[in-house]
């Protein structure tokens, strides 16, 4: 850091207030006039944020007024997908993400939770650093090359070992059942899993840290065992918080598109097996934006985008007021 | 018989703490299990990356730009030099968007207004990439009439201004209150102040944020596939198609040729190196503690 400057209008501050005002005229003012500028271009860099989503919203309703004109609601329960004759129904892609979505989630939330209890609670402050650091490497690791990796290794181990294995022991409960080829809504599941770990854990680990040390302490007192004093003192504390990285992650998943896109198969159907190929709103949109041809096409997809949209600012807007309650005023830190 | 009674209590105590013991050292074992298997992912992907990465970097792959379908050799050199120029348009016109928002937080955003625009960077933070490509596309495509580098720099902008906007507030937030009002004693004007004292002070802490949004923006791919949307060749003009190395990954690896599929590894690892290269060096700045100290 620099020392103060010197600068040559500080002698305005020690003339006395009539001398002071005559003076601004002559050379204060330029100095008024140097603050509104100032704070009118910061203020420009604001409302550019709020244009941006109020051009977002508009882009979004004007482009695809032309579906909703033309399907109405009936667009959200429609099941066919057919471009060719211009029928056209969101209901697989809705289907398809919600359910690629809930498996990462039920996947990824009790290993999320593991190891934030385990980095905040548990381990030897030395290694508390490292293991943030890699988990918080999961998360910097592009979308793109996490498709790369499941079509290229976690596809192959799926349809070659874990789906036999599965249709085998619980084929019987339907969910299980097909041709085992990997490439399914269980890799698209399994994938987003392990992108939103990060994402929970780190927000359950801040919520973790700002439980006051006098619960785990009283806790303690009380001869709890560490497991009881983290169940009872912490966790139980914590669970708004927690609630509302589950659901930043469940934002994350809806909206993931290009690993997804690259393992699910993109076939526009809803079937039952998680072995079955699926489609989902964000890979509809990568797949076909760029060649759709016509115009209620491009409208019904730019209508999937909306509709992707208004769910995500739903649920982030919920898991931020979540988060809020339990940090209580400090910004939630931005997750990279 | 008050002594058998009390005895069958002490065993009884005496195996509950054994249960509640047993329990503990259960949960502890359940906690460490999830840690390996978060972790295994993540080694198995760097393992993998390397592993097809390493083998298949060469110096033509660094400098040739893609051999057509069918013939195998050939690189990614335009990509490489795509991404570049889509993420420079992006940097420069998100970066001084999303710290000037900042400053506004910082500095006069303690009203309503301040809340709004907190609020719709955060919401703004959550919107999927893929819609701010859409966007970008309605944008800028369809005034300009084809797909460009300036429309991919667009969507990646609008990605990054939140996270600046917020780690700028907050950092801005941390400098002392005494360190501007020692400014404003000295008659220094408030946006010299805010410029040269406070932002200066917060140097590294705003640095850190812009760092993490450009390795968030650096891998996108979806928002450039209908704005970039990629290109065979050589390309440094702003209102072209113009090749980017996520979407040279997405579009090798699912196609059905061995050597674009070693090529999309390289291209992984390649923009792998440059991602972790500038998240540890955040780390490091950040471990360094230079705003933590003001």
């Amino acid at each position: 850091m620099r020392g103060p400057q010197p600068v040559e209008s500080t002698k305005v501050s020690d003339v006395p207030a009539v001398a002071r005002r005559s003076a601004l005229v002559l050379q204060g003012s330029s100095r008024e006039i140097g603050d509104r500028v100032f704070k009118f271009i910061m203020l420009l860099c604001g409302l550019a944020v709020l244009a941006t989503l109020a051009l977002i919203v508009y882009q979004l309703v004007l482009r695809s007024s032309l579906s909703w004109h033309a399907f109405g609601f009936k667009f959200f329960a429609a099941r066919d997908w057919d471009p060719v004759n211009e029928k056209f129904g969101a209901l697989p892609f809705i289907y398809g993400t919600l359910v690629s979505s809930f498996l990462a989630l039920l996947i990824a939330v009790p290993l999320a939770i593991g190891v934030a209890v385990f980095t905040t609670e548990m381990c030897p402050v030395r290694l508390r650093g490292p293991l943030s650091f890699f988990v918080e490497l999961l998360a910097a690791i592009p979308s793109v090359i996490y498709g790369l990796w499941a079509i290229f290794v976690l596809v192959p181990i799926l349809s070659n070992y874990v789906e036999p294995f599965l249709s085998r022991t619980l084929g019987w409960t339907g969910l299980f059942t097909g041709a085992p080829y990997g490439i399914s809504m269980l890799a698209a599941g399994l994938i987003l899993a392990v992108m939103v770990i990060p994402i929970i854990s780190s927000i359950a680990r801040e919520v973790l840290m700002v439980v006051p040390q006098h619960q785990r302490e009283a806790a303690l007192a009380l001869g709890a065992t560490r497991w009881e004093m983290i169940r009872v003192g912490v966790l139980r504390n914590a669970r708004a918080g927690i609630m509302g990285g589950i659901i930043l992650g469940l934002g994350r998943a809806l909206g993931e598109t290009i690993a997804v896109t690259m393992v699910i198969g993109n076939r526009p159907e809803i079937a039952k097996s998680l072995f079955a190929p699926g489609y989902t709103m964000a890979s509809v949109l990568a797949n076909e934006f760029s060649e759709a041809t016509g115009d209620v096409y491009l409208s019904a997809l730019v209508e999937i985008g909306l509709a992707l949209f208004l769910v995500t600012i739903v649920v982030n807007a919920l898991a931020r007021l979540l988060v809020w309650s339990v940090t209580r005023g400090q910004p939630a830190r931005a997750h990279a | 018989m008050p002594e058998a009674a009390s005895g069958s209590a002490r065993q009884a105590v005496a195996s509950i703490a054994w249960q509640r013991r047993v329990t503990d050292h259960i949960m502890t074992g359940v906690a460490v299990l999830t840690v390996i298997i978060v972790l295994v992912p993540l080694f198995a992907i760097f393992a993998y990356l390397v592993y097809r990465g390493v083998g298949s970097i060469n110096w033509a792959f660094l400098t040739q730009t893609p051999k057509p379908v069918g013939e195998s050799g050939g690189g990614m050199a335009n990509a490489i030099v795509g991404s570049g120029l889509i993420l420079a348009l992006a940097s420069v016109l998100g970066i001084p968007l999303g710290i000037g928002a900042g400053i506004y937080l910082a500095e006069f955003g303690r009203n309503r207004f301040g809340d709004a625009i907190r609020f719709t960077a955060d919401v703004l933070s959550g919107v999927p990439s893929i819609v701010i490509g859409i966007v970008a596309y309605a944008i800028v495509v369809l005034s300009q009439k084809h797909f460009s580098a300036l429309a991919g720099g667009v969507a990646l902008a609008i990605m990054m201004i939140p996270t600046i906007t917020r780690t700028t507030e907050e950092m801005l937030l941390l400098v002392p209150q005494a360190l501007r009002e020692a400014a404003y004693g000295l008659g220094i004007p408030r946006w010299r102040t805010t410029l040269s004292i406070t932002l200066r002070t917060a140097t590294s802490g705003v640095v850190t944020g812009v760092m993490l949004a450009f390795a968030r923006i650096a891998g996108e791919t979806a928002p450039l596939l209908f704005t970039a949307l990629g290109n065979q060749y050589w390309n440094l003009h702003t209102n072209q198609p113009t090749a980017a190395l996520p979407l040279q990954i997405y579009a090798y690896a699912l196609s059905p040729y061995d050597d674009w599929h070693r090529q999309a590894w390289a291209g992984a690892l390649v923009l792998i190196v440059l991602i972790v290269t500038a998240v540890a060096a955040v780390r490091f700045a950040v471990r360094r503690g230079t705003f933590g100290a003001a």
